[in-house]
């Protein structure tokens, strides 16, 4: 081959300038396809005489809402119907983020544990959950467990103060009253003390060696100093108890039965995941930091605290807040059970009313989106705090 | 902190009877002791209610509801209802082409899922390319050579969730690869344009991808072009599975060590022979865990469709529940549904942790 049209041609194998092609192709591809869709959509939305843009959110909304946390009525716009949506969403979320880190830590400290029927059950309990779809855990609880309750009449109540029936859950309700403030106050003081007595024992044990029972005073604080001040001041709540009046509940607080079938089913599905979390995590700490920590002199509690625990949330914190992101995302779901959350009562009745499908749908999985940006950030802040240092 | 030092231990007792099992195990201390008793009472409040209600005082035989005993499970319901969980709405005189289409499956794809099978190559390829073709002819028809088409909406029940995670899974597979390969390239627009697909589908829930399907791909669509339901059902859903593989993916290729990339680079290799034959062998190994994990999330994930309208198993057994002449039989539904779902769950994690073993051909200890 002569040289000159060899280095003619070379370009063509130069990576440098293939790299460049390729992403000048891939850009230009790119944006004849959104042209194309924002084209085929422009059209379509004209054809169908959809409107486009934000001001429907100013219109009223004009349908119920089965849950809301803030003051709604049919009048309110749909941007307040947003609202509510987002803070439904957020709720069953924040309950279900609660229980299933309870119960996971437990099934998962259970599954390591020595005595072999305890770790089998919870083997079982974690391999059965985490393989069941989760909507199905859902309609289970929803159709076959709260929709075969009693009536009103003849609910489960349990000490005369919690009730279970087909129209839901009744908790009793807390009423502040006058002595709250002095409540609240001496609940902050106590926290506030028991933070400063961890400074200064810490500053104690770095200088002599002497060790201090911080948690012991702590919680000793937390309880004592909130029930002097209940004892002077008088009670800070009184409890509303809910109570049958003719065919229904009045009082108290009301977990609607699409909450609490939700809220169960994400729990132990999620629950299922975390144990297997925390599981690995606790097995991740090799047995030698074990042994070095009872060469030391530490007895077992000491063990546990000081060099177990603290290496195991190491690996158990970022696999932990990325089930904490799939239950969020799960409790999607509840448009199917029609809980009113983000996606059913904004993506769902919205966008059936007003029609505008790529607003509605733009705008709930912006909040998700920016969720899980959320705590992808926080996990990189959390990844390089944790990060080990090495020499 | 203790001071003393320790007493000397005494030598392990080996006890090999189930005396001395149930002392190591179950009574080793007081507060074990305590454990075993609370579960042991767990235990006989929950196992001996459900085994015979769905044993002992079930009724397995039968035609209608009259025919079951009350207290007991009603497996009437299931055994009645069975094709119709299995098929949906497909004609019953074509069923033959489903089943067909599981057969072929099975004989055809089974093999590869062991290790010892020696026409792995042939049956690989002609599976990848054949199969689908195949499937597709039988179960859709088309009308060609003599098949008679079967609309996807009259698909349903558990070959419709088959359907949808064996696509999902196909589909999704090699767009994950491509995207996480363009997550590590070093051009930036390719980068950047990957790194968006990724936390875009990882970001938003299956659900509201769904409902996008469904209502937004419509108007992105010229006037005219419209796709079938399934089809919107399986775009979601193939998109949606492939942001999870390319991430489990690129885990999979940050563990494979520079000097690999080096050494393909200095035999002459180019980036598509690099990935293809040096490096994405090993990390697809790696990462065979994750990838079957996805899988596993994807078949569960598949009960979803119902939002958009779908009859898959799930849905075909929701709404026998409350079909009135089977009302109150929504437990035995479940439990059923549940049980084939654990099935195929369980089923693929163990072959994740047996082929995991198998695999593991690197020297540690």
């Amino acid at each position: 081959m002569k040289p000159s049209r060899s280095a003619f041609l070379s370009w063509i194998y130069d990576p440098k300038i293939r790299g460049i092609i390729a992403q000048v192709v891939t850009l230009v591809v790119l944006g004849l396809l959104v042209g194309w869709l924002a084209h085929n959509a422009v059209t379509n939305l004209a054809a169908r005489g959809i409107a486009s843009g934000f001001d429907f959110l100013n219109d009223p909304a004009g349908f119920g809402i089965l849950q809301t946390l803030i003051p709604y009525t049919e009048s309110d716009t749909y941007a307040r119907v947003f609202v509510i949506g987002l803070l439904n969403t957020l709720l069953v979320s924040a309950l279900g983020i609660v229980a299933a880190t309870i119960l996971g830590f437990i099934m998962g400290v259970a599954r390591l544990s020595k005595n072999a029927l305890v770790s089998a059950l919870a083997t079982v309990y974690i391999e059965t959950f985490r393989n069941i779809p989760p909507l199905l855990q859902i309609f289970f609880w929803y159709f076959a467990v709260l929709q075969a309750m009693p009536s009103p009449r003849q609910s489960l109540g349990w000490f005369d103060a919690v009730f279970l029936n087909i129209r839901g859950l009744y908790l009793p309700r807390p009423i502040p009253t006058e002595a709250v403030t002095a409540f609240v106050v001496a609940v902050v003081l106590a926290f506030a003390l028991w933070w400063v007595i961890a400074r200064w024992a810490k500053r104690r044990q770095d200088e002599t060696g002497q060790p201090f029972p911080v948690f012991w005073t702590g919680l000793g604080l937390v309880v004592l100093l909130p029930y002097l001040a209940s004892l002077v001041f008088g009670s800070p709540f009184t409890w509303e108890l809910p109570q049958l009046r003719g065919f229904n509940f009045v009082g108290g607080w009301v977990m609607i039965p699409e909450l609490v079938a939700l809220w169960v089913a994400l729990s132990i599905y999620t629950s299922a995941f975390i144990a297997e979390i925390v599981r690995a995590g606790i097995l991740a700490v090799p047995h030698g930091q074990t042994e070095a920590a009872m060469a030391l002199g530490l007895t077992p509690q000491q063990r546990l605290r000081l060099v177990i625990l603290p290496q195991a949330m190491r690996v158990i914190i970022p696999p932990l807040t990325s089930q904490y992101l799939n239950l969020t995302k799960n409790s999607s779901l509840a448009a199917a059970i029609g809980y009113p959350d983000l996606v059913g009562l904004f993506a769902g009745t919205v966008l059936n009313q007003t029609g505008q499908a790529i607003e509605t749908i733009a705008m709930a999985m912006a909040v998700y989106l920016t969720i899980s940006i959320m705590i992808s950030l926080f996990m990189n802040w959390y990844n390089k705090r944790m990060a080990l240092v090495e020499r | 902190m203790t001071h003393e030092t320790a007493s000397s231990l005494q030598p392990p007792k080996v006890i090999f009877s189930p005396i001395g099992w149930m002392r190591e195990h179950l009574f080793s201390s007081v507060w074990n002791s305590i454990l075993t008793l609370i579960t042991l009472y767990i235990l006989w409040l929950l196992v001996p209610p459900v085994i015979e209600w769905a044993f002992l005082k079930a009724s397995w035989v039968g035609t209608s509801r009259d025919d079951c005993t009350p207290g007991g499970a009603c497996w009437v319901f299931i055994a009645q209802r069975w094709s119709q969980f299995m098929y949906g709405f497909y004609p019953e005189a074509l069923r033959w082409r489903v089943d067909l289409a599981g057969i072929l499956a099975v004989l055809w794809g089974g093999p590869l899922l062991f290790q010892r099978f020696p026409w792995k190559k042939l049956f690989g390829f002609s599976f990848l390319i054949g199969y689908p073709l195949i499937a597709w002819w039988l179960l859709y028809g088309g009308d060609l050579f003599g098949m008679t088409t079967v609309p996807t909406d009259q698909w349903g029940g558990l070959m419709l969730t088959l359907v949808i995670a064996a696509v999902g899974i196909a589909g999704a597979m090699p767009l994950g690869i491509l995207f996480a390969l363009g997550r590590r390239s070093e051009l930036p627009v390719i980068k950047a344009v990957s790194i968006a697909f990724i936390e875009f589908w990882r970001g938003v829930p299956l659900i509201s991808v769904l409902f996008m399907s469904s209502v937004m791909l419509p108007l992105f669509l010229p006037e005219g072009m419209n796709f079938d339901k399934l089809v919107r059902a399986l775009i979601a859903v193939v998109l949606f599975q492939a942001a999870y593989i390319a991430e489990v993916v690129r885990g999979g290729l940050q563990a494979i060590p520079k000097g690999q990339y080096e050494a393909a680079q200095a035999l002459g290799l180019n980036y598509w022979q690099m990935m293809g034959l040096i490096i994405l062998p090993q990390a697809l190994k790696l990462v065979i865990p994750g990838i079957v994990n996805t899988f596993i999330a994807l078949f569960k994930d598949t009960s979803l469709v119902i939002i958009i309208g779908l009859s898959d198993f799930f849905m075909i057994i929701h709404r026998a529940t409350v079909d009135p002449a089977w009302l109150g039989f929504a437990t035995e539904g479940y439990v059923f549904a549940a049980a084939v779902y654990w099935i195929f769950c369980f089923g693929m994690s163990r072959y994740s942790i047996a082929l995991e073993k198998r695999l593991n051909t690197d020297h540690r200890r």
